[in-house]
């Protein structure tokens, strides 16, 4: 029987390294040829480690990738911010004060996440050069923030609705009203559901490229769309797009490692009834 | 109705938000739909105000059957296979992976982070990691030999062969037959719950559509003037492979989110009915799963039939082999500045995804009221 069970944990723990490896192997291949002089990467020696570390290809990846960087970093955060504020506000109403028609409102709301971006893409283009927006970082903002309302309006909601009723209806006796209640009881509580919410609208805004390529210039793309060019050429030497997809994902690699709990929350909540 | 105080000011609140949504998601959906029924890229496209005429379904006519279009239905049928591919896989994957993070083992957070961080990141990052590693005669390919087997050849992004072809002017039979199956499929589900009434009455459609498939078809207009191949192109395998990686910590996560909120009463119900571990995951909880696996299926589904970036940094917009519509829209309105066709592939997108979305929607808004 001992035997049996011991069996059993070594083909569970095998299994487990071995897709450890498998995950984190495109890892590994991604860090040593960013730390490889462009001399040394040959196909033939694509797994081995550096001889020589070469730290310049960040540098050159920066040099190259900065503007874009910065430009996601204001996009990201100023959209970001914006997105937590609206959906919290929306999710408070549509837990905490149910208009007529609540439950069909907000399912009209929430098919907007649900759509494939291309078939709003061009009156969108359209619309942003009327407002003069088409180009920069603010036009995309505002996409990024209008199709934003449903997922944070969704994960707010569901969040709002673990607030026990008795909680609002005693502050009501006390005489406080819409925003009363907002800044007394739900605010203070909020704090979990605005750190799920900025963790998932950061790292869909950073990651987001359909819109970064079709909505900016050149002098506003985001990182997506500047790795893409950087990596897109025939003739690269590949230790700087392997540094830059490393510049590229390091703000949502930590924000995933130091809080991927939150991350996971919203992870789930992208699937309406999980 | 919850509280009697006045509903003015949360509707004021909601209201914007509502406004936009119904200008940038409904309102915009409608303009697409009415783009992709117009001539609009002809000449001056992008001119203050430019001549644009109701030509009706042309468009979407050209797409499906004229001689120009060739790539249109590639494309389309490679969404099919990503689709079906992206979905088995990360749902098989991401099974495994739950399972035996469930098993409770040492340093479970760890290898949780390990299969999820993928999740975290761009499709354009792991795109340019991918293509490195699939790398025709390095990355993955020398693998073997750290064993001292020989290389694999495989070109896994630039592969010109393709399999499963069919000729495009069957597709009517091909789309008839496979109704049919799944009529005779709920017949065969109703005979089984003794309702053999519904059963026969299901098996109607399930003869006249194999009887036009098989033999009525021949009297029908071909839908193509020349036979047109289409199939599995090999090349699109390392694009899989890349999407399956990133996605199936997801599969996992919300896997495990369901394998722990089986009660522990059941699993030892299970355990005193004689189950082994393999037979409670495969009787008892598998079953239980299944709420998660539609979630996963749907979302999965969402994400390959709108798949881009990764295609695009992958193997480039203008590979053909590898496109998919998305890709394609992209190309048709934004370089060619053809309007109206690019709104037609993205009114063909849009349906494909909503066959997954609103049956969805429409279920979670019944349980919500309920």
């Amino acid at each position: 029987m001992l035997k049996k069970l011991d069996f059993g944990k070594l083909v569970v723990y095998s299994a487990l390294v071995l897709f450890s490896l498998l995950y984190l192997m495109p890892i590994y291949m991604t860090v040593i040829t960013a730390l490889k002089h462009p001399a040394n990467i040959s196909l033939t020696t694509a797994w081995q480690l550096p001889g020589n570390i070469n730290w310049g290809s960040f540098a050159e990846a920066y040099n190259t990738l900065g503007p874009n960087f910065m430009n996601s970093l204001y996009l990201a955060v100023s959209a970001t911010i914006i997105s937590a504020v609206i959906g919290s506000l929306n999710g408070y109403v549509f837990s905490k004060w149910k208009l007529p028609g609540n439950e069909l409102i907000f399912t009209l709301v929430l098919f907007g996440m649900f759509i494939p971006y291309q078939i709003i893409l061009i009156p969108l283009f359209r619309v942003l050069r009327q407002l003069g927006l088409y180009g920069g970082i603010p036009g995309l903002a505002l996409a990024h923030i209008v199709y934003g309302i449903p997922i944070t309006s969704l994960i707010f909601r569901n969040f709002y609705a673990r607030i026990p009723e008795s909680m609002i209806e005693s502050a009501q006796m006390d005489g406080a009203g819409f925003f009363g209640i907002y800044r007394r009881i739900i605010l203070p509580l909020s704090a979990p559901g605005f750190v799920v919410v900025v963790i998932w609208q950061f790292t869909q805004i950073w990651n987001e490229f359909l819109w970064g390529i079709t909505l900016t210039r050149h002098s506003a793309n985001p990182i997506t769309v500047g790795l893409a060019q950087l990596a897109g050429g025939q003739a690269v030497s590949w230790n700087l797009p392997m540094a830059g997809s490393l510049l590229a994902a390091f703000p949502v690699l930590i924000i995933y490692i130091l809080m991927g709990r939150y991350f996971i929350k919203g992870l789930l909540a992208g699937s309406v009834k999980g | 109705m919850q509280f009697k105080s006045d509903k003015i000011v949360p509707l004021l609140i909601l209201l914007p938000s509502l406004v936009l949504i119904g200008i940038f998601v409904y309102g915009f959906i409608g303009q697409t739909v009415y783009v992709s029924l117009t001539d609009w890229g002809q000449g001056a496209a992008l001119a203050e105000n430019p001549e644009i005429n109701l030509i009706g379904f042309k468009n979407f006519g050209d797409l499906f059957s004229g001689f120009l279009n060739s790539r249109f239905r590639q494309d389309l049928v490679n969404a099919v296979f990503y689709t079906l591919f992206l979905v088995s896989g990360a749902l098989g994957i991401g099974l495994i992976l739950a399972i035996l993070l469930d098993r409770g083992p040492k340093g479970e957070s760890v290898f949780r982070t390990i299969f999820l961080y993928p999740m975290s990141l761009s499709f354009i990052v792991t795109g340019t990691i991918w293509r490195w590693l699939l790398a025709p005669r390095g990355g993955i390919n020398r693998l073997p030999t750290m064993i001292g087997l020989p290389a694999i050849g495989f070109r896994w992004l630039n592969s010109r062969q393709s399999i499963l072809n069919f000729n495009w002017q069957n597709l009517p039979q091909i789309t008839a037959i496979v109704v049919g199956a799944v009529f005779l499929y709920i017949a065969y589900r109703q005979w089984r719950s003794r309702s053999k009434k519904k059963a026969l009455l299901s098996l109607v459609p399930t003869g006249l559509l194999l009887l036009w498939a098989l033999w009525g078809a021949r009297f029908t207009p071909a839908i193509l003037p020349t036979p047109e191949q289409h199939g599995f192109n090999l090349a699109t395998i390392g694009i899989i492979i890349t999407a399956i990686w990133q996605y199936s910590g997801y599969t996992m996560a919300l896997y495990l989110a369901g394998l722990r909120g089986i009660s522990e009463d059941l699993r030892e119900a299970a355990r005193l009915d004689g189950a082994n571990q393999f037979q409670y995951y495969l009787n008892v909880a598998i079953p239980i799963l299944k709420p998660m696996t539609m979630s996963a299926i749907i979302i999965l589904a969402h994400i390959s039939l709108k798949m881009f970036a990764l295609i695009f940094a992958m193997t480039g917009p203008d590979n053909a082999e590898t496109s998919h519509p998305a890709v394609l829209m992209y190309l048709t309105t934004f370089r060619a500045n053809n309007f109206a066709k690019g709104a037609a592939i993205a009114v063909v997108l849009f349906l494909m995804v909503a066959v997954f979305i609103v049956p969805y929607l429409v279920s979670a808004y019944r349980e919500r009221r309920a």
